[in-house]
């Protein structure tokens, strides 16, 4: 009784607390034990080598996958329990590693989709696009370049738009928590250099996790980074800290 | 603000094509139709229009959602034995079975030494509980079956065969249960509705329009759910289902949706077939039925209200002049009429229609009325072909 209040309350200064998170496939343990925290407004990477458990980590978090063990809390909130519309309703969003839009539909519906009004059976039948709506399109459309795009069907932009456009659908929602697998992933140098200042304009007043390999990049915006290596955690700390820990080195840096 | 995006402006729920279009097929089946065609050919399309309320629900279903369902005659069936369950019982009245032994039952009941109404006959008694029946009863299954398969993630080709199978069920129960459905006859010799004879030539001309004047209601409707936001909602659960749930939807709510309305629509249809025809029997509600359903749609063209609607009048009207001079290839041609349209024009006569003449007609019938060319766009898109199985 006594242990949890103090869990609790210790839990009260962190936006996201993950403790003793296990997921394992088959008896395959993709995520052992993990425990790690983020902070207010603190950008967290997360980097590792392939396999190491790090997309299955955002999967149990926005409840793709469901935990073994383990607690996720969100604001004083157990995610491990929540659906997933349920999580991203809390103040979580995810972005996929592969673009992952609407191709059928235009910029504009891609991004009104998004916008958090309408989203049951009815609010969605009754929904109208009314001046805030159209508002709000428009300005994540400027912030994401893609405002003069709007009719554009989704399928006819480029990878970097496509990601883009993803990235400005999760905006579009403001969460508090936002969580993106590979941002800059299979993008050419100028599209990188435009995604790398976009996402620094996001990622200001949230907290972010990001998945990420470009190391020039990681060392651009984390303020901390978590090392994974076979689902557990390697090396923790600012990034001169990670990069400088043998153990890194040895299993993800060196190559 | 420099750029106001021209989808937004729109307000109604009809674009200009879309009104031309509904009052073209109006025109045809209102005006055009009665008077070209004798009283018993009208009959005949009559009946088709019947079906194209379920093609019309499997645009939603199928063409929109991505849900195929291979059981919509159970649906067709149960809207069109509710009302056949009424008139039945009008039929059934004391004066009329008095030769029974047991009076003011219906008849294949007394031949199955059955001597009291069953307890869900009862209500049929009352034409107001039977109408909402007609879209309740097909809509509250759907509504159960949907919770059960959608809620847990059952999709894609795993849906469409369970539906099929419970179409193969469904004719099992009502040819089993003789006693209290009327068995592999259905019920038969239904007379008047309210005391209005509806056998004669001038009632069926009647019901006719009701039908057509309900068809287009429904079309209506459909227009208005997929103009809606929960119209693109459902294109874009077909297209990426996680990235709608992880925005914040309750996926399932939205498939058990719109496979609700389907069901109610394909209500509708059978109810209307039940009161033109005037009996209803389990040839309707079966696997071949069911398919044949689908088969209408998607020659019509599976993207299209409209397109579904011409389809089911196309294939039906193909069907009863083939049947006539060669009963036995037309299943025949049916089937590869089905594989054609899969391989070679995948969104039916509505997709031909869109990419060959709609273009030459200008923007007012349903041309790409294309906004200044954009780069991206290399070639004269083929509209979203997604895998016909999904």
């Amino acid at each position: 009784m006594n242990a949890n209040v103090i869990t609790d309350a210790m839990n009260k200064d962190f936006v996201l607390a993950v403790e003793g998170l296990t997921v394992s496939f088959d008896g395959f343990k993709a995520v052992n034990d993990l425990s790690f925290y983020v902070d207010e407004n603190e950008i967290r990477v997360i980097i590792g080598p392939n396999g190491a458990g790090k997309t299955t980590v955002l999967d149990l978090i926005c409840g793709r996958t469901k935990a073994t063990a383990g607690s996720i809390r969100f604001k004083d909130r157990e995610l491990t329990r929540m659906k997933e519309h349920e999580i991203v309703r809390a103040g979580v969003g995810r972005k996929f590693q592969n673009p992952s839009i609407y191709e059928d539909l235009t910029v504009f519906e891609n991004l009104e989709i998004s916008y958090p009004k309408g989203r049951t059976v009815m609010g969605a039948l009754t929904f109208r696009r009314d001046g805030p709506v159209k508002e709000r399109v428009q300005e994540v459309a400027e912030t994401i370049f893609l405002a003069d795009q709007l009719d554009q069907r989704a399928e006819y932009l480029s990878h970097g738009q496509k990601q883009w456009l993803e990235i400005g659908m999760l905006l579009i929602q403001d969460p508090e928590l936002l969580m993106l697998d590979e941002p800059v992933a299979g993008m050419s140098v100028s599209e990188r250099k435009k995604t790398a200042e976009l996402l620094n304009r996001i990622i200001k007043d949230r907290s972010v996790i990001v998945i990420e390999h470009d190391m020039k990049f990681v060392e651009d915006i984390a303020h901390k980074v978590t090392v994974l290596h076979q689902g557990r955690i390697l090396s923790e700390g600012p990034m001169a800290k990670v990069q400088a820990d043998p153990k890194v080195v040895e299993v993800y840096l060196g190559h | 603000m420099t750029t106001q995006a021209p989808t937004s402006g729109r307000s109604f729920f009809l674009r200009p094509q879309d009104m031309i279009g509904i009052a073209l097929l109006a025109l045809l089946l209102l005006v055009v139709l009665p008077l070209a065609l004798d009283n018993f050919r009208l009959q005949f399309v009559g009946k088709y229009l019947t079906y194209a309320f379920v093609a019309l629900g499997l645009v939603l279903c199928w063409g929109y959602a991505g849900i195929l369902s291979l059981g919509q005659g159970v649906f067709f069936g149960l809207g069109g034995y509710c009302m056949a369950m009424y008139l039945k019982l009008e039929a059934s009245s004391v004066e009329n079975t008095r030769i029974q032994s047991t009076p003011g039952i219906p008849d294949f009941m007394d031949w199955n030494q059955i001597t009291a109404l069953p307890w869900f006959w009862e209500p049929f008694r009352h034409f107001g509980f039977t109408t909402l029946a007609v879209v309740a009863v097909p809509a509250l299954f759907a509504l159960i079956l949907g919770f059960a398969l959608f809620k847990r993630r059952v999709g894609g080709v795993y849906f469409a065969i369970i539906t099929q199978a419970l179409a193969a069920i469904m004719t099992i129960l009502i040819v089993g249960q003789q006693g209290y459905t009327g068995g592999i006859n259905g019920i038969t010799d239904l007379r008047t509705l309210h005391g209005w004879d509806i056998r004669t030539d001038g009632a069926k001309t009647v019901l006719y329009f009701v039908c057509v004047g309900l068809l287009l209601a429904c079309i209506l409707l459909a227009y208005y759910v997929k103009s809606s936001k929960l119209g693109r909602l459902l294109v874009a659960m077909r297209d990426k289902e996680d990235r709608v749930r992880f925005s914040g939807y309750d996926v399932s709510s939205f498939k058990v949706f719109v496979f609700c309305l389907s069901a109610a629509l394909s209500g509708i249809g059978g109810a209307m077939f039940t009161l033109q025809v005037g009996f209803m029997s389990p040839s309707f509600v079966g696997i071949v039925p069911s398919i044949e359903m689908v088969i209408y749609t998607a020659v019509g063209g599976r993207l299209s209200i409209l397109g579904a609607i011409y389809g089911t009048l196309l294939v039906n009207w193909a069907k009863t002049s083939f049947s006539e001079s060669f009963p036995e290839l037309w299943l025949l041609g049916l089937g590869g009429l089905f594989i054609a349209v899969v391989l070679a024009f995948p969104n039916g006569i509505a997709g031909l229609w869109q990419v060959h003449v709609a273009p030459r007609l200008g923007p007012l019938f349903g041309g790409p009325a294309r906004r200044a060319a954009s780069p991206a766009v290399a070639e004269p898109l083929p509209v979203a072909t997604p895998a016909v199985a999904e």
